[in-house]
């Protein structure tokens, strides 16, 4: 039980690196771009991948009519991630005590895993949902208004996962170091509850 | 002996002949096996080069930069001349850069570049180069490949054996080829000879900053002080100057000062002569001189006035200067890697000659001396001369090193490089150039540490190099792969100006350093605009002052009204872009001065005094984004005296 629980206490560790490293990473590189532009997602706002990317971002936007990158206050998830990301740490680390202590058994584990899945899943279509929003949601009198053939406006939202062509831009749109460090956290968790879940089973 | 080294001559001669008539054949004794020379010149689209080429303009007044082994032209850097491609010389904040004691002057000669040095190696943080003809330095920095400073030197005139810097950038100095009255005045030329000075100036530089003082000038009997190369390992602290016309003659030079058989190496020391100033040595002498600094912050140049400098009589410093015998109007002074040799290249003559300095130093130690020119000890010949290179060519004028006991002497009469050994001093390659080679290059070929992979060869005469373009033509210039024993050449190229001396060091030295912008934040400009809100047009009697924005693709503001006929219109343009290679230009109809080409988060400014009534379009003359074609404004002119009021406004 003991070790099953100390994993549990290990694995919501990991999410801390969210404090620090980017959850997210989108480039831009075009033929002028040879050193592609970049930005980084953190959970706190999005930052330059080298100075004066976002600034250079918007600055090309802008003929297409996109909005500018939002500042960390112009969305309220920017404030609300650290929050929850924190309270699931705090929380998963207090389920490891309470498990090594004897007190929580093993499937506590497994709900800490699903809680941070659907809230992983709710982040995801929110992040989701505003790409489509900045993407599409552009200035009716922007420089340059591209259709697709059959018409419709070109929509300029990134790929959540992937590469993308826009326009003579390569869009490549990945998880990036804290994503990384979440997903090992969040599988070690399950590994707790496996642990747990066979410890359970010894006696019997 | 000396019909010998004419019959070498002669086939020297004959052997360029005849390779004159099938240039387009490889000249190494491989023939036609090494046919590989386009691979090795060759840096495929997007590769880079492995050498950066610094070479000078001469007449242009500037530096080019190219990339070797490419032959590819990088920047053409304004240091001396007015460029109206970037607005150098032009706009309000670089026209001090062009300021001397004569006023306005929109141009020189520029000759020698010289790159800082660390312990005899190259550092990459400046470039220094001479004017020649109104005597001036200047320091080029190699973040911005711009110029930051110029100082003007006194006394002197033909600043030829210039600008050569210590091993540890502790000096920039620089000769006087033409010698004249010290201080200036009106009297005879004929009374030339005994009267006339030939200043030997030693300008310090900050190893914070860069920053250059004229510390102290050598006043020299007035003999023309060709070009000159400082001691480096154990002759650190001493500098050589080919001297030529000891004859001091004043008319027909080419006939009277090549009269001599030997003219003079003049060694001096200068710590000796640093030390003697420490001390309180010298004179103050009232002189008049530009210091032009550029400040990288406030984008601004400022000019400053000199009133004083400290001379220093050589015969009042007991141990400072003497005078090494040297064959035929020696030109070129080049001091090996080691420090230990010292070749003037006699152009009069078809030999090098070599000394050495540890002779040098025992003979003055010995006090063996063959008499004295104005004082100043004369060494006998035969005590100092390490050696003399029976090259086979004529006309030798300099010399570079590689780095691996190798030196290659330029022939400008016989059109060559020849290259020999150290020491043996055997000839053991030779390759035409064309035509007529004057100044050769190594990287870092004068300093410690050579990389001697490439030697470029600057050439005086064209002819048919190239398709012709009418009697004007550029120099050309070639590139030789000497990394075998025998030189091979691998590129001909045309060159901008004339260059004369270059210097080059390794990409990897500058590359990773080169600004790519200003950064906007550190923008100290009086005039500039941080945000387009700060955007505004002020009067004050009849100067008019538009603070500007620009970023793609519009000017803030772009629409002003309320200027007349008789204003001064400074137009201060910031560029707000904080990417890469994202200029924005300003020109202005009628302008009687050049465009303006503003790098990011730089602001420069323009004067414009509108002479007629009218509505009259500015625009950016760089093709700056896709909607290029839009960036432009309309000042409305009206006539004096009116009372448009002052406006302006953007997207209204």
């Amino acid at each position: 039980m003991k070790k099953a629980g100390l994993l549990m206490i290990i694995g919501p560790l990991f999410l801390l690196g969210l404090f620090y490293f980017p959850l997210w990473n989108i480039m831009l590189g075009a033929p002028q771009y040879p050193e592609p532009l970049g930005m980084n997602i953190h959970i706190d706002g999005i930052r330059d991948m080298n100075e004066f990317d976002l600034q250079n971002i918007d600055g090309l936007n802008h003929y297409i009519g996109m909005r500018k990158l939002p500042k960390p206050e112009e969305m309220w998830e920017f404030s609300t991630f650290p929050l929850v990301i924190g309270g699931m740490v705090a929380l998963g680390v207090l389920i490891g005590i309470l498990g090594i202590i004897g007190k929580l058994n093993y499937q506590w584990y497994a709900g800490w895993f699903v809680l941070m899945s659907i809230l992983g899943i709710l982040g995801m279509y929110d992040f989701n949902a505003w790409m489509v929003d900045y993407g599409t949601n552009l200035d009716p009198n922007a420089i340059m208004k591209l259709a697709n053939p059959d018409g419709t406006p070109m929509s300029y939202k990134p790929p959540l996962f992937g590469h993308a062509k826009m326009l003579n831009f390569d869009v490549t749109s990945l998880p990036s170091s804290g994503a990384w460090m979440m997903f090992v956290g969040m599988t070690t968790t399950v590994i707790a509850f496996f642990v747990g879940w066979k410890a359970t089973k010894k006696p019997t | 002996m000396r019909k010998y080294s004419y019959i070498l001559m002669l086939f020297g001669i004959t052997a360029f002949l005849s390779s004159c008539g099938n240039q387009g054949d490889n000249k190494s004794s491989n023939g036609a096996l090494s046919s590989s020379a386009a691979e090795k010149a060759y840096v495929a689209p997007g590769e880079h080069d492995e050498f950066y080429a610094f070479m000078s303009g001469g007449y242009s007044g500037n530096i080019t930069v190219y990339g070797l082994p490419s032959g590819r032209l990088f920047k053409e850097i304004p240091v001396f001349s007015q460029f109206p491609t970037s607005g150098y010389g032009y706009s309000e904040e670089t026209k001090p850069m062009l300021n001397t004691s004569f006023g306005f002057v929109p141009w020189d000669d520029a000759h020698h570049p010289d790159i800082s040095q660390t312990n005899g190696e190259l550092d990459g943080r400046w470039i220094f180069i001479n004017g020649n003809n109104t005597p001036r330095i200047a320091r080029v920095s190699l973040e911005t490949f711009e110029t930051e400073e110029i100082i003007e030197l006194p006394n002197s005139a033909g600043n030829h054996s210039s600008s050569f810097i210590t091993e540890n950038t502790e000096y920039v100095v620089a000769g006087t080829r033409f010698s004249v009255p010290v201080p200036q005045r009106d009297m005879p030329i004929n009374e030339y000879k005994g009267n006339y000075k030939g200043a030997l100036s030693f300008i310090s530089i900050a190893p914070d900053n860069g920053r250059l003082n004229l510390e102290f000038q050598m006043m020299m009997p007035g003999f023309n002080y060709d070009l000159s190369h400082p001691g480096r390992g154990k002759s650190h602290g001493w500098f050589f100057f080919t001297t030529y016309n000891t004859e001091e003659a004043h008319t027909l030079m080419e006939v009277n000062s090549s009269q001599n058989d030997k003219d003079f190496i003049a060694a001096v020391n200068w710590k000796k002569v640093e030390e003697y100033v420490k001390n309180g040595g010298g004179t103050k002498m009232p002189a008049e001189y530009a210091h032009n600094v550029y400040d990288e912050h406030t984008h601004m140049a400022t000019s400053t006035m000199k009133k004083e400098v400290i001379t220093v009589d050589p015969t009042k410093v007991p141990g400072a200067v003497y005078f090494l015998p040297t064959p035929k109007s020696p030109h070129g002074c080049d001091v090996d890697p080691s420090g230990q040799y010292i070749i003037g290249n006699g152009k009069l003559s078809a030999d090098l000659t070599v000394h050495s300095f540890d002779n040098m130093i025992a003979a003055i130690e010995g006090a063996k001396f063959d008499g004295e020119a104005y004082g100043i000890p004369i060494l006998k010949f035969e005590d100092v001369l390490a050696g003399t290179v029976k090259s086979g060519g004529l006309g030798p004028l300099h010399t570079e090193f590689d780095g691996q006991g190798n030196a290659y002497t330029t022939f400008f009469i016989s059109s060559e490089v020849v290259k020999w050994k150290l020491g043996t001093w055997e000839v053991i390659d030779r390759q035409p150039t064309y035509y007529s080679v004057g100044h050769l290059m190594i990287p870092g070929g004068n300093s410690r540490k050579p990389f001697g992979k490439y030697v470029v060869a600057m050439n005086k005469i064209t002819k048919d190099r190239y398709l012709p373009t009418g009697p004007e033509m550029e120099h050309s210039a070639q590139i030789y792969d000497i990394s075998g024993d025998k030189m091979e050449l691998i590129y001909d190229f045309p060159t901008h100006g004339e260059p004369h001396y270059a210097a080059g060091c390794p990409a990897e030295l500058l590359a990773p350093n080169s600004k790519k912008i200003y950064r906007l934040s550190e923008n100290k400009h009086p005039y500039a605009v941080l945000t387009p809100d700060q955007a505004k047009v002020e009067r004050d009697g009849n100067e008019v002052h538009i603070y500007m924005s620009t970023i793609r693709s519009h000017f803030t503001p772009d629409n002003i009204e309320g200027i007349k006929v008789g204003d001064k219109v400074y137009f201060h343009i910031t560029n707000h872009e904080q990417d890469f290679d994202v200029p924005h230009g300003f020109a202005m109809i009628g302008q009687n001065t050049s465009e303006l080409l503003i790098m990011p988060g730089q602001t420069k400014t323009s004067l414009w005094e509108p002479k007629k009534p009218g509505v009259w379009p500015f625009y950016c003359t760089d093709f700056c984004s896709a909607l290029h074609q839009e960036m432009q404004g309309y000042v409305r002119v009206s006539p004096a005296g009116s009372d448009v009021p002052l406006t302006y406004s953007l997207g209204e």
